[in-house]
């Protein structure tokens, strides 16, 4: 449907901002992924998925990326990785895929609204987030190379 | 944050890096791109160049890592550093060994499968012996051992069975029978490292042919079929069990 569609072209540009392409001319790089329970912040399962598959898969990297959701709720608290029925609350759901050199924001998708500074909170406390995803696959990485 | 700006490369030899990661170089590597600096005290620098291996890129002051993997130095001969990292889909490069399967005859060329984006075109002519006359009798299907002498990104690679002197030593048409199968390419840098443990294991268990190519192929043949599949099984494992279960299983083996 047009969801799956959009979730597509959103995982595509992002990856396609990272993947160093220059280094496989000519090449079509294909990235699957399969829903297997769906439990809220769905979209940032999948960039965090699909930064796992590409390390995974040794295709050379300009930098990690990490996708993280905040949900706005009506009185103005910022809830970090809703889950499905707090999203079905919130006012507004942003989603930030969010890169490991100098915390870039590479990809920025908003659902319902809320003023600019509210998005900068968001965008702020998603910044900050975002270094224990990149721990964590510090760690997964580590405890790979470690057997 | 003022960590990631970038870290001593020395510092981090023998441990993951990620994607991104800035390796600082010592510094006396970074005179030559200051030519008007003179060096006031000769000798300290190392001599050459650095080597830049795969899973870096350089940029501005240092080196930036694209892949994830141990990074590895080595200081002879101006220095490299590289990142060891364990995948399983091959890229092809000039003067490695691999395996191919035949795919297609097409006239004067054969294109054969060696597990990377494009197939590699080799010509008759490559084999030793050949000339237009005395063709080689390669089918459809067959098994090839050769080396890559064009690869890189912009052109099909190119593969020959003979070294830069004519001769094939060892390159060709692997025989008859034998089991051919796939390992990730990190257990074949360590099967094809000098005095290589499991090989050396093995060879004690029974006699057997061994062909291994860099793109992840293995071929193997016994005596027996039963003695080809238990080699095959323990190469496979070999991937993910430590030393001493590796002595055991062969033990086992070997007690039977």
């Amino acid at each position: 449907g047009v969801l799956e569609r959009s979730r597509e072209q959103l995982l595509r540009q992002t990856c396609e901002a990272v993947v160093l392409g220059v280094l496989h001319p000519r090449t079509a790089i294909s990235l699957v992924l399969q829903v297997l329970s769906d439990a809220g912040s769905l979209l940032s399962c999948c960039l965090n998925a699909a930064c796992m598959a590409l390390l995974d898969a040794g295709l050379p990297l300009a930098t990690l990326f990490c996708g993280v959701t905040c949900a706005l709720q009506p009185d103005g608290t910022i809830l970090l990785d809703p889950t499905a029925r707090q999203e079905q609350d919130a006012r507004a759901i942003l989603t930030f895929a969010i890169a490991s050199s100098e915390r870039k924001v590479l990809m920025a998708t908003t659902k319902g609204s809320c003023s600019v500074e509210e998005m900068q909170q968001c965008l702020a406390a998603a910044q900050r987030a975002a270094n224990t995803i990149f721990q964590f696959y510090r760690d997964s990485v580590r405890r790979r190379y470690s057997k | 944050m003022a960590a990631e700006r970038g870290t001593a490369a020395d510092s981090l030899v023998g441990q993951v890096v990620l994607p991104g990661d800035l390796l600082l170089l010592p510094a006396h590597y970074d005179e030559d791109a200051e030519g008007e600096r003179l060096r006031l005290s000769a000798g300290a620098a190392p001599q050459g160049r650095l080597l830049c291996g795969p899973g870096l890129r350089r940029s501005g002051a240092g080196l930036l890592v694209t892949t994830c993997g141990l990074l590895r130095h080595r200081p002879g001969g101006g220095g490299a550093y590289w990142v060891d990292s364990q995948q399983k889909r091959y890229v092809p490069v000039k003067g490695d060994h691999v395996i191919g399967i035949v795919t297609v005859k097409a006239g004067d060329v054969f294109r054969l499968d060696v597990g990377g984006s494009e197939p590699a075109s080799l010509s008759y002519l490559a084999f030793e012996g050949a000339t237009k006359r005395n063709r080689p009798n390669v089918q459809v299907g067959d098994l090839i051992y050769g080396q890559f002498v064009v690869a890189n990104k912009d052109m099909e690679p190119e593969m020959v069975c003979i070294d830069s002197s004519g001769k094939s030593s060892g390159m060709g048409i692997i025989g008859q029978d034998g089991f051919l199968f796939k390992v990730s390419l990190g257990l074949i840098r360590k099967l094809l490292a000098p005095k290589c443990e499991i090989i050396q294991e093995l060879s004690q268990l029974y006699p057997f042919e061994l062909v291994i190519g860099m793109n992840g192929r293995i071929w193997v043949k016994a005596k027996t079929v039963q003695q080809t599949l238990i080699i095959v099984n323990i190469l496979e494992a070999c991937e993910y069990m430590t030393a001493e279960q590796r002595k055991q299983a062969l033990a086992k083996l070997s007690g039977n």
